[in-house]
């Protein structure tokens, strides 16, 4: 068996879709981070950022949120296979 | 401005019936709430004397064609579980708990169509509030344009509620809204609602909601996206960003002049007009020398702050500030704040108030505190008037970068690149030391971009002139009266004294050994007593005392400095007003915004004694 250690949020491609497994913050952080529409399961698009890559803005449920890179590295992720629906 | 008109906004006369109906507008931020609430009560609503995003509650009165309803303006929440000031307002006001407001008797929910199934998420926490609730999809343009749609009906049926597709930017469809404000209020019929405090069922529930309605999800906005990878891009973002504020300096600095001129000279001829009207009295010389030469001598600036509002406006509207806001975040966590910290020191570039009511979209509270304290270093519009006639009177016009930045711009961008850095540094300072606290994650929604419109523009204009000139009508108007009677007292065998022998020349005298290392004399000294209550009044003092003297002196305002101030001494003043708490509405609501006199004081005192340093050294040093 090959372990890995799980992707975060901090280290995908600009553009690419990766689908939110879980949040690793305190209650009320995770909480708002849901409400801006980061809800385990949802697909996730990395996009544009500021100068130097932090923070960076997230495509998420039809909007877009800027997060800092020290939020988006307690946010894990796995790819999104094609036969699987959105 | 009183510390009573700084507060939270209240409705003025005439006073509603007391049976007229309450209708809170709530929604997700950026759903278009206060686009709403202008459209439907106009020019009918209490000026704040801020502009910028809704973080207080702002009340209005909707007049239609049977009653008048009173409209109440909420911050935008993501769910009714508040994690921040605004949002508790807005929590506060729905469920009655809001002491000068009365609860609602109804509710609109304001969500944008264009993301439907994440905007209807607050529609489960809102319908459980059992209030009559209007559901208004906005944004119904967008949606078209962008090749959406969906059953409006099935919406309805869907949620229990009735519901309008409407465009608060066009007025499209909100003739419904009006007929809901005044028809026969009905609770929302029960529905299945999911559990509101969980947010993943929430969702669940409102995408079951668009599932049902067959609502069709628009293409992106091709229009964001491109923008965003000009304004976001990582060289030509910073690049356009600076090329933005010199362009508006120098606009607020040449564009402004004719205008000006303009306004100059209607005060000029009605006042010769006044002059001409009365006979010679004391009466007369109180209303040429004090109020024509005091009040007029600030509202010529009017012209300009309009325009430094016309881009606040479009920066605001255009969403381009939370971009702004992403930029400066890494620059905002090296001084220990974050980017949301951003908007409100970039809206203190207005003015102080509207920015340290701002700060309660911040959800640290010393982060928050940290914020409040260094946004009256900010340049806000009030010092646009000092900044402007001690430039122009002591700094030659040359161009620098050709016809696009020339000296006077570029000494008046100096001062405000000055005041940022005095609050950076400030806020490191605080940090590091009495207000340090872990971090919380930074996390803003980035709205799409969107065309300003010359409504919500001149809406803004309307207010800001209403607020100006009602300062200039109270505050300015008094303080000149009373500079005019004390500078004409005591008498002299019937006459008024030379102004230095009267009471305001022995105060300004009594005080010039303090500001003289400043490079100031004692009427400068008297400009700085009576700016204490709002830093233009110092134009309006030294307006009032010229004027007084024109018989010996030039009356013109800036040959008159000129006489009366050195380089060294005008630089030297420049950096004071910089630096110098000079706003006592800003003190006020410093106090109750950080509940006591405590950090009101402290801020007080600091300012103003980095004020008299940095002055002192600057003076000692050019002169």
């Amino acid at each position: 068996m090959h372990w890995r250690q799980p992707a975060t949020l901090a280290d995908l491609a600009e553009g690419q879709e990766y689908r939110l497994d879980r949040i690793d913050l305190p209650g009320a952080d995770a909480r708002r981070l849901m409400e801006l529409g980061f809800l385990p399961g949802t697909l996730v698009t990395p996009a544009r950022s500021a100068p130097f890559g932090d923070p960076r803005v997230y495509q998420v449920d039809g909007s877009e949120v800027a997060l800092r890179r020290e939020t988006a590295i307690k946010m894990f992720v796995s790819p999104v296979r094609k036969d699987q629906p959105a | 401005m009183s510390a009573a008109a700084a507060g939270a906004p209240t409705l003025t006369s005439p006073p509603l019936p007391r049976t007229a109906r309450t209708v809170a507008l709530v929604g997700p931020p950026n759903s278009g709430k206060s686009t709403l609430f202008n459209r439907l009560t106009g020019l009918r609503q209490k000026v704040a004397n801020y502009p910028g995003v809704t973080v207080e509650k702002r009340l209005g009165r909707a007049r239609l064609r049977h009653q008048d309803v009173l409209l109440v303006d909420l911050p935008g929440v993501y769910s009714l579980q508040p994690r921040t000031e605004d949002e508790q307002v807005t929590h506060d006001v729905l469920t009655g708990r809001m002491p000068d407001v009365p609860k609602p008797d109804a509710v609109i929910l304001i969500v944008d169509v264009t993301n439907l199934g994440r905007q209807l998420t607050l529609a489960a926490p809102i319908l459980s509030l059992g209030l009559p609730t209007l559901v208004a999809l906005n944004m119904a343009d967008d949606l078209k344009s962008r090749g959406g749609a969906l059953d409006t009906g099935a919406v309805a049926e869907q949620i229990g509620a009735p519901v309008a597709l409407i465009s608060a930017r066009t007025g499209d469809g909100v003739p419904a809204v009006e007929e809901f404000l005044e028809g026969a209020l009905g609770v929302p019929r029960p529905v299945q609602l999911p559990i509101i405090s969980n947010v993943p069922s929430c969702r669940e529930w409102s995408a079951e909601v668009s599932r049902k309605a067959g609502y069709r999800a628009p293409l992106p906005s091709h229009w964001t996206q491109r923008l965003d990878g000009v304004f976001l891009h990582p060289l030509w973002g910073p690049l356009i960003f600076v090329v933005v504020v010199i362009a508006v300096f120098q606009t607020i600095f040449k564009a402004a002049v004719p205008l000006m001129d303009g306004v100059g000279v209607l005060i000029a001829a009605s006042g010769g007009w006044v002059e001409a009207l009365l006979p010679d009295s004391w009466f007369r010389s109180m209303l040429i020398e004090g109020v024509w030469g005091g009040v007029g001598s600030v509202v010529i600036f009017l012209p300009q702050i309009l325009l430094l509002f016309v881009f606040i406006g479009i920066l605001e509207d255009s969403g381009y500030m939370a971009r702004a806001a992403v930029i400066a975040d890494r620059t905002m966590a090296k001084v220990g704040l974050q980017g949301k910290s951003f908007i409100p020191l970039i809206s203190a570039y207005a003015c102080a108030i509207p920015a340290i009511l701002s700060t309660r979209t911040i959800e640290n509270k010393r982060d928050r505190m940290a914020t409040i304290l260094i946004a009256p270093f900010m340049t806000c519009s009030a010092r646009l008037p000092v900044y402007t006639l001690l430039i122009a009177a002591f700094i030659p016009e040359q161009q620098l970068l050709g016809p696009l930045l020339g000296t006077r711009a570029a000494m008046m961008i100096g001062l405000y690149a000055l005041g940022f850095l005095a609050a950076v540094v400030t806020a490191r300072v605080l940090k590091s030391s009495v207000l340090k606290s872990v971090r919380t994650p930074f996390m803003l929604e980035m709205p799409p971009y969107r065309m300003p419109t010359v409504r919500s523009i001149g809406l803004r204009l309307v207010d800001r002139a209403k607020i100006f000139l009602r300062r200039a009508g109270t505050v300015i108007l008094l303080t000149t009266i009373v500079l005019w009677l004390l500078a004409s007292v005591p008498l002299e065998n019937g006459q008024p004294p030379a102004i230095a022998d009267s009471v305001v020349g022995t105060i300004g005298r009594t005080i010039e050994p303090l500001i003289e290392p400043l490079g100031f004399n004692w009427r400068i000294g008297i400009g700085l007593l009576t700016s204490l209550a709002a830093r233009e009044v110092i134009v309006g003092t030294l307006g009032t005392i010229y004027g007084m003297e024109a018989s010996e002196n030039s009356v013109e305002l800036q040959s008159a400095l000129q006489s009366d101030l050195t380089l060294a001494g005008a630089v030297a003043l420049l950096i004071y007003f910089a630096f110098a708490m000079q706003c006592m509405s800003t003190v006020a609501v410093v106090r109750r915004e950080t509940g006591g006199w405590k950090w009101a004081i402290i801020q007080f005192v600091y300012m103003t004694a980095m004020g008299y340093v940095c002055a002192f050294g600057a003076y000692q040093l050019l002169s």
